[in-house]
C-alpha cells in the first residue's frame, strides 16, 4: 500500500494525476483526508521544480533613469533584469562562493595566474536566434574595458592587458598576476550581448533563461520564458512580472495581499509583524555588506593609531546588531572581510565593547575634547540612530562624540571620501582582494580610510598571484590583522539580506554572493499549485 | 545607486500665493496692464474685454513660464553635486566624472548650457535625458498621460462630491448632517495622505482584498483594468482634496445666502434646496471655481506622495527621480509642464469668474 501513495503522490505532483483523483484514490486504500493532504504536499516538495505560472516580484531600487545596458546597472532592479535576461562567463557557487562555469565552460590559469584560457561553450544561442560566438564575449569584454563606456566593471576590467581569441578559447592576458579573475568575471555588469552590446548596448538580448517582453524604466518589466535555453535547471516561470515598489510599507502591503510572490529589502523593523502574516516566509541571508564607521588614518586626530584604538574599543557591536539591524546581521571584527569570502581567516579573536581599554587608548593618545563624527541617512538604514548609540557607547568610555547630521544629497561626494570620520556603507565584493585592492590599497581611490601602508600594498599584490591557497590563506590573515587593528576602519555589523516570498514559491536560494539570492531569485523560484 | 524613497516632503496644501499673483477674479486691478496708456488698447479693451484680457494673460505666462525655467535651472545648479557625481554616487572616479561632463557638455559654464538648453525648446526639442538617454517628450507623454487620467478621475469624483456636500451642509446649516459632513472632510484633510492611503491599504487590499493593489498602469492595459487600477489613489486623492472645496461651496453660499433677495425667494415660498440651487449658487460660483481651479492643479502636480505609496507611475516620481540625479533637461521639462497646468488652471478660474459674472462681464 505504501508503495502504491507514492506513486499515487508522485503522478500527482507530475501533473498526471489531479489532486481530487488523488484525494480519491488515496481514501479508497484507507487514509484519512489530512494526511492524504500531507503526503501530496512532500511528494510535490520531493518531486523538485513545477514549471509554468505567472511569477511576480515587488522590488525596491527602479528608478525612472534605469537602462537595460549592463554596462550602466547602478540599481537593485537593473540587476536582477540582467540576471533574467543574460549571463556572465562564470557564476559562483551559492554557499561556498567559488567560481562555477557557464558560459565558459572551463578554463585554466598560466602558474604566474597572469595568462588565463577560457573555453567557451558551443551551441548556446542568444534570444535573437543567433549563435553565441568567441566574437561576442570578445566584443562584449572589450566594451567594459574601454574608458569611454562608462562601465560599472570598468574597475575590473582596467588590470587586463589584452583579451585575444585562439581558436574556440579566450586568452585573457592580465598585467599583474591574479589567481581570483574567473570571480572577476561573474560581475553582474559583465553579461555578454550579441556583438558585444556596441551597436545596441540597450537591446535586452542575452543567452538567459528568460526574454525581455517589455520594459518601462522605473515602473516595470516583463519576460517570457527563453524556451531555447541552454540549461534546463532555472527559468521556471512560464513568464516573470518585476514592478518597482520603491515604498517599504507598499511592498510589505503587496506581498501581504498575495499581488506579487517575491520582494526585497524588508525594512528590519516591520519584520516581526511581516513574520505574522501565515503564507509569508522571511528570507535572509548573511551577506558581504557591511556599516562601517571610517577614519582617516592620515588627517588629525585620526593620524594616532591609539585614538584609532580607542574609538574601535569603544563600540558596542552586539547593541548595534540588535538595535538598527534587529538581529538581522552579525558583529563585525574591524576587517571587511567574513565568513562568507573564501579564505577566510577564522582565528582571528573578536573584538568586543571594552570601555577601559577604550579609555586608557584614549588617554594614550592625548587628544583633548570631542571628535566630529558626520552621518546621514544615506550612509546606510539606521545610519543616525546608530551614530547616536555610538555616542552613548563612547560616552561610558569618557569619549565625547559630537555628532553632525549632514544632508543626503550629495554625501557620497562631500562627505565620504571627503571628511575625516563619517559613516559609510560597503557592499561586499567577489573576493577579499578585490575588497582590499578596492578600498585599503594605497592608490585606490576609494581607499576611504586613507590607509597608506607599503607592506599591506606588497603582501595585497603577492596573495593576488598566488596559487597555493594555503600560503594564501596565511597573507589574507596577516592582512586582516593590519586592517583590524593599524587601519582606520571602525566595522560594527555586517549586514543580512532580507527578502520575503509568499507560500506560493518555493525553491529560494540562499546565496551568499548578492542580495536577492544573488540577482537570480525569479530565475531561481518556481511557483508550487 | 539606491535611491531612499518616503512619503516625507511634499507640502500638501495646495500654493494659494502663486495663484494669488495670477488670478484674483477682478479685471480692475489687471496686473501689468498699461492701461492708462495708449486710447487703442484702452478702446480695444472695452469692446473686447475678454479677448483683451486672454491675449495679456498668454502674454504673461509665457513670460512667467522663462522665469520658471531660470528658477528651476539656478535650483539645481544650487543643489550639491552635479549630475555625474550624483549620478555615479558612491562609485564616482574622477575619471569616471570627468568622462561624463565631456560627453554631456557639463564643463561648460552655466549661462551657456542654460542657453544651448533655451535655445533647443524654443525649436520644441526637450532633449534627451541624460540618465537614460530617451528622448524627453516620449517619456513625459507617458508619465503625463498617467497623471492626467487619475486627475481626471479624481477630479470627476471630488469637484461634483464637493459642491454637492456644500449644499446640504448649507442646507441642514448648524445641524448634524452639516456637522458631520464637516467632521468627516476635515479629519481626511488633517490626515497625511500617504497615511490617509496606508489605510486604505490595509482594510480595503489587504484585509479585504477588494480591488488591485500595487496601482501601476502600463501599456497593453484595458481601460476598464485602468480604472480598477486607480481606484485606491483616486479615493485617496479623493478625500484630500475634498473638504477644501466643501468648505469654501459652503461658506461662498452661506455669504449669499444672508442678501436681501434670498429672503424674497424665501418669502415667495421657495423651498431651501431650490434656493439654494437656483439662486444662491449661481452668485457664489466665482470663489468656488477659484477654489476647484487650485485643487485640480494640486491634482496634477502635487501627487507625488500618493504616486509613491501607490506605485502609480505619473509625473512626480518622474520628476523627483530626475532631481535626485540632477537630470537637468527633463527637471525642466516637468517644471515647465508642472508650471503650465497651473497658469492654465488658474486662468480658466478667472475667465469662468468674469463669465459668470454679468457685472464683471460688461465693466463701465
Amino acid at each position: 500500500m505504501n508503495d502504491y501513495l507514492k506513486f499515487l503522490g508522485r503522478e500527482a505532483a507530475l501533473g498526471r494525476l489531479s489532486r481530487r483523483e488523488f484525494m480519491g484514490r488515496a481514501a479508497a486504500v484507507g487514509l484519512t483526508a489530512p494526511l492524504a493532504a500531507s503526503l501530496l504536499s512532500s511528494s510535490v516538495k520531493a518531486a523538485g521544480p513545477q514549471r509554468g505560472g505567472h511569477l511576480k516580484c515587488g522590488l525596491e531600487g527602479g528608478a525612472s533613469t534605469d537602462v537595460l545596458d549592463p554596462a550602466k546597472f547602478t540599481s537593485q532592479f537593473c540587476f536582477m533584469v540582467g540576471r533574467n535576461y543574460g549571463d556572465t562567463l562564470i557564476e559562483t557557487h551559492p554557499t561556498t562562493g567559488e567560481a562555477l562555469p557557464s558560459l565558459a565552460e572551463s578554463w585554466e590559469a598560466s602558474p604566474d595566474a597572469k595568462v588565463w584560457t577560457f573555453k567557451i561553450r558551443k551551441g548556446v544561442q542568444f534570444h535573437n536566434g543567433k549563435e553565441m560566438t568567441i566574437d561576442d564575449v570578445l566584443a562584449t569584454l572589450n566594451r567594459h574595458s574601454d574608458e569611454q563606456s562608462q562601465s560599472g566593471a570598468l574597475g575590473i576590467m582596467k588590470t587586463v592587458s589584452s583579451i585575444k581569441a585562439d581558436g574556440g578559447s579566450l586568452v585573457v592576458s592580465l598585467e599583474d598576476g591574479n589567481a581570483d579573475l574567473p570571480l572577476l568575471l561573474s560581475d553582474y555588469h559583465l553579461v555578454i550581448q550579441p556583438g558585444g552590446g556596441v551597436d545596441e548596448p540597450n537591446a535586452g538580448i542575452g543567452t538567459g533563461p528568460y526574454k525581455v517582453a517589455s520594459f518601462e524604466p522605473g515602473v516595470r518589466a516583463t519576460f517570457e520564458r527563453n524556451t531555447n535555453d541552454w540549461r534546463d535547471d532555472r527559468g521556471f516561470a512560464e513568464s516573470v512580472e518585476m514592478l518597482v515598489i520603491n515604498d517599504a510599507t507598499a511592498r510589505t502591503a503587496a506581498l501581504s495581499s498575495n499581488q506579487v510572490h517575491f520582494i526585497n529589502r524588508v525594512d528590519p523593523k516591520t519584520v516581526d509583524l511581516l513574520k505574522r502574516a501565515p503564507h509569508v516566509k522571511i528570507q535572509n541571508t548573511s551577506g558581504r555588506g557591511h556599516y562601517v564607521f571610517i577614519m582617516h588614518c592620515d588627517k588629525e586626530p585620526f593620524a594616532n593609531n591609539d585614538l584609532r584604538l580607542a574609538l574601535k574599543y569603544a563600540m558596542d557591536r552586539e547593541t548595534l546588531v540588535e538595535k538598527i539591524l534587529r538581529g538581522f546581521g552579525k558583529v563585525g571584527n574591524d576587517f571587511p572581510i567574513n565568513e562568507t569570502y573564501a579564505l577566510f581567516p577564522e582565528d582571528i579573536e573578536q573584538r568586543g565593547y571594552d570601555p577601559d581599554k577604550a579609555a586608557f587608548h584614549f588617554k594614550k593618545s592625548g587628544h583633548d575634547g570631542s571628535v566630529l563624527l558626520r552621518t546621514s541617512e544615506v550612509a546606510f538604514p539606521g545610519a543616525v540612530d546608530a551614530a547616536v548609540l555610538y555616542q552613548e557607547s563612547c560616552k561610558k568610555a569618557g569619549i565625547e562624540i559630537e555628532i553632525k547630521r549632514e544632508p543626503g544629497d550629495g554625501y557620497w561626494s562631500n562627505v565620504w571620501n571627503a571628511q575625516p570620520f563619517c559613516t559609510s556603507y560597503w557592499g561586499g565584493r567577489p573576493t577579499q582582494d578585490q575588497m582590499y585592492t578596492t578600498a585599503y590599497y594605497s592608490k585606490a581611490d576609494w581607499n576611504d580610510t586613507k590607509f597608506f601602508r607599503p607592506d599591506f600594498d606588497k603582501l595585497l599584490i603577492e596573495a593576488r598571484a598566488e596559487l597555493d591557497q594555503a600560503k594564501r590563506k596565511d597573507m589574507y590573515r596577516e592582512m586582516a590583522i593590519m586592517v583590524r587593528d593599524e587601519g582606520g576602519l571602525i566595522l560594527p555589523m555586517f549586514n543580512d539580506f532580507i527578502n520575503a516570498t509568499t507560500n506560493k514559491v518555493d525553491g529560494y536560494v540562499h546565496d551568499i554572493g548578492n542580495d536577492m539570492s544573488n540577482g537570480y531569485a525569479a530565475t531561481r523560484l518556481w511557483l508550487t499549485s | 545607486m539606491v535611491q531612499e524613497s518616503g512619503p516625507a516632503g511634499t507640502g500638501r496644501a495646495p500654493q494659494g500665493s502663486l495663484a494669488a499673483g495670477l488670478s484674483g477674479p477682478s479685471p480692475a486691478n489687471d496686473s501689468g496692464a498699461p492701461s492708462g496708456r495708449g486710447g487703442g488698447l484702452a478702446a480695444l479693451r472695452r469692446r473686447m474685454p475678454l479677448a483683451t484680457l486672454l491675449a495679456q494673460r498668454l502674454g504673461l505666462s509665457l513670460l512667467l513660464l522663462w522665469a520658471v525655467s531660470v528658477v528651476v535651472f539656478l535650483g539645481i545648479e544650487a543643489l550639491p553635486g552635479d549630475f555625474a557625481q550624483t549620478y555615479l554616487g558612491q562609485s564616482a572616479t574622477p575619471q569616471a566624472v570627468a568622462n561624463i561632463r565631456a560627453e554631456l557638455g557639463l564643463d561648460q559654464p552655466a549661462l551657456s548650457r542654460y542657453l544651448e538648453w533655451l535655445g533647443g525648446v524654443a525649436q520644441g526639442d526637450f532633449g534627451k535625458s541624460w540618465a537614460s538617454g530617451n528622448s524627453v517628450t516620449e517619456q513625459i507623454g507617458l508619465r503625463l498621460g498617467n497623471t492626467l487620467f487619475l486627475a481626471f478621475w479624481a477630479a470627476l469624483v471630488s469637484v461634483p462630491l464637493a459642491v454637492g456636500l456644500g449644499m446640504l451642509a448649507v442646507h441642514f446649516r448648524d445641524r448634524w448632517p452639516d456637522r458631520l459632513i464637516n467632521v468627516v472632510s476635515l479629519g481626511a484633510i488633517s490626515l497625511p495622505e500617504f497615511f490617509v492611503g496606508y489605510i486604505l491599504i490595509l482594510f480595503v487590499a489587504v484585509q479585504g482584498g477588494w480591488v488591485t493593489f500595487p496601482s501601476t498602469v502600463y501599456a497593453g492595459m484595458s481601460f476598464g483594468q485602468r480604472l480598477e487600477a486607480i481606484i485606491l489613489p483616486c479615493a485617496t486623492l479623493v478625500l484630500v482634496v475634498l473638504a477644501h472645496m466643501m468648505r469654501m461651496t459652503r461658506a461662498a453660499i452661506i455669504s449669499v445666502m444672508s442678501s436681501p433677495y434670498i429672503e424674497t425667494a424665501e418669502l415667495k415660498g421657495l423651498d431651501t434646496l431650490r434656493i439654494i440651487a437656483r439662486h444662491a449658487a449661481p452668485n457664489a460660483v466665482a470663489p468656488i471655481i477659484t477654489v476647484v481651479a487650485l485643487n485640480l492643479a494640486y491634482l496634477v502636480v502635487g501627487v507625488v506622495v500618493v504616486e509613491v505609496v501607490f506605485v502609480y507611475p505619473g509625473m512626480g516620481q518622474y520628476m523627483v527621480d530626475a532631481v535626485t540625479v540632477r537630470d537637468m533637461p527633463v527637471v525642466q521639462a516637468c517644471g515647465l509642464i508642472f508650471a503650465s497646468v497651473y497658469i492654465l488652471l488658474n486662468m480658466t478660474a478667472d475667465i469662468l469668474g468674469i463669465l459668470t459674472n454679468p457685472r464683471l462681464r460688461h465693466p463701465r
